[in-house]
């Protein structure tokens, strides 16, 4: 699991959905591992404005990154190849292979087993809006 | 200017949409002149050579384009039309190297025929070589003859007469080539030549043109959330999307070599195709109790739910409502390795509304969601397709099972 995809997900659980302790889940035991890919200045630039800084920066810190800028870097700074490549790395090329993704507002943990992430919910906890 | 696009004769009802995609994605302004349902030929106007490569370039069901010399319903009009047209551009081409090709359409041409259709031209006074092997310019005449499908679905012939049918000139275009479409990539996606696929994996052709339609391209962010074996990613990753996926059954995009210390199966596709750099991520979870964070991020969702049609229609949860937590041994059955969680029948509105709920919540601005539906083949009643107050529809294409 890529931290990118950890700032586009949150807890599963329906009454957690209007919880803002729900979003980002919070990594624990993480097991990380880099993986080269190739730099694609132009997504990163992109995906920028989508990503949710604060979140970011959480994650970042849990997993061992702490260098990220304090704010999200903007106009010019999204021309500083520097500053692009060590968001790429740290949002494609790192990713957790094992660990937790755990839910500060309901407490639930989604298990990582071979960088997959289980977000699959037990019977007690899952619903469909329609029936 | 005039150009002609050369369709191959496959998925009739994509075709059109299949360019509007192309030509929005290449930020230029495409007007559709001449279209038939059953010729491959069709004229558009393009501001310039440069948007005609550029937007045929990504194309699935064209073959080709060539800038439009002129047309006509006999070799008279023909001539005539192309002199009017092209009368002060001859001398541009006076010295080059070419060759003439014909390219009839549901006919056949004799040699002999066919040199008399060159010779008629030798009004242009070209005195390059004839190249038939990489020839600087490459003209085409192009017969159109009226099709037998056409002629038994239009109640023209009958089933017996169809094979006497005399051959019936309708119009011939003129060209000069300017560039082939993507449709070799068909050829390279395969199923057939693929590592991983399952009994409901999309064929390369649609599942291309889908990631066409979603406007796949790189820089992009794209999420199939019925990704199964990943044929929808991969194809919107050879267009340089990024792309992600999500199943509700984790074994779909795993694979059995997995538990083996093999790469993922969806993974090694990826990798069989030198896209590793467009792989996100493949995690397990139900598109009716997503994780995905309910804000706008997704350039594209591309995606063929399942309906319950081949492929049982589940989502998390059990038919007599919440269960009990069980516990084994002081702990919760839900937190020990091997769980499985219990899944309950769902319904083909329901899964439709979620899906398209989800893409509302998630699509940024002009983001596409191109996805499959079945549908009753039956052409008395009109396709009902699903709406949303905040999504638009750009174009619906239907594939036909039993065929004409």
């Amino acid at each position: 699991m890529k931290v990118l995809t950890s700032n586009f997900t949150a807890c599963a659980v329906k009454t957690c959905k209007t919880s803002s302790a729900s979003f980002p889940l919070h990594f624990r035991n993480a097991e990380l591992e880099l993986q080269e890919l190739d730099f694609q200045p132009e997504f990163i630039r992109n995906i920028l404005p989508r990503i949710d800084w604060n979140a970011l920066h959480m994650t970042a810190n849990e997993l061992g990154f702490p260098k990220l800028p304090e704010s999200k870097p903007e106009g010019d700074m999204l021309n500083d190849e520097q500053t692009l490549k060590d968001l790429h790395r740290l949002l494609l090329e790192t990713h957790v292979t094992e660990g937790k993704l755990v839910c500060e507002n309901c407490g639930h943990e989604y298990m990582i087993k071979e960088g997959i992430a289980n977000f699959l919910l037990p019977s007690h906890l899952a619903m469909a809006d329609v029936l | 200017m005039e150009y002609l696009v050369r369709f191959a004769q496959s998925h009739e009802s994509f075709r059109q949409p299949e360019l509007q995609a192309l030509a929005t994605l290449a930020g230029i302004d495409i007007e559709i002149i001449y279209y038939k349902k059953y010729s491959p030929y069709c004229v558009v106007k393009l501001q310039d050579e440069a948007a005609a490569r550029a937007f045929i370039s990504r194309s699935i069901l064209a073959r080709d384009i060539f800038e439009l010399w002129g047309s006509g319903t006999n070799y008279e009009e023909l001539h005539a039309d192309v002199r009017r047209r092209t009368e002060h551009r001859w001398r541009d081409y006076k010295d080059v190297s070419f060759r003439f090709t014909i390219d009839c359409f549901a006919a056949k041409r004799s040699w002999n025929e066919k040199k008399a259709i060159v010779d008629s031209f030798s009004y242009f006074g070209f005195d390059g070589p004839i190249k038939m092997k990489n020839p600087d310019e490459d003209f085409c005449v192009l017969e159109e003859y009226l099709w037998e499908v056409e002629a038994l679905k239009k109640g023209l012939v009958s089933g017996t007469e169809v094979h006497d049918m005399p051959r019936e000139l309708q119009r011939i275009f003129f060209g000069r080539w300017i560039a082939d479409s993507s449709r070799e990539l068909i050829t390279k996606y395969d199923l057939k030549k693929r590592r991983y696929i399952s009994t409901t994996s999309m064929d390369a052709e649609l599942s291309l043109i889908t990631a066409n339609m979603a406007l796949a391209a790189p820089g992009k962010l794209f999420y199939d959330p019925f990704v199964g074996t990943g044929g929808f990613c991969v194809a919107a990753a050879n267009f340089g999307a990024l792309t992600f996926g999500s199943d509700i059954d984790g074994r779909s995009f795993k694979g059995k070599e997995m538990a083996k210390g093999k790469p993922m199966g969806l993974f090694s596709n990826f990798q069989q195709y030198n896209l590793v750099s467009q792989f996100v991520d493949a995690f397990t979870s139900d598109l009716t109790n997503t994780p995905v964070h309910s804000r706008q991020f997704l350039d594209g969702i591309v995606c063929d739910p399942p309906y319950g049609v081949r492929e049982g229609l589940k989502v998390l949860g059990s038919r007599d409502g919440p269960k009990e937590v069980l516990m084994v041994d002081g702990v919760p059955s839900y937190t020990l390795p091997g769980y499985v969680p219990p899944k309950k029948q769902y319904g083909f509105e329901a899964m439709l509304n979620d899906i398209l709920n989800f893409a509302a919540r998630t699509l940024v601005t002009n983001g596409r969601l191109s996805m499959w539906m079945p549908t009753a083949n039956d052409e008395e009643v009109e396709l009902a397709i699903p709406k949303h107050p905040n999504l638009e529809i750009v174009s619906s294409s239907i594939q036909p099972f039993s065929h004409c």
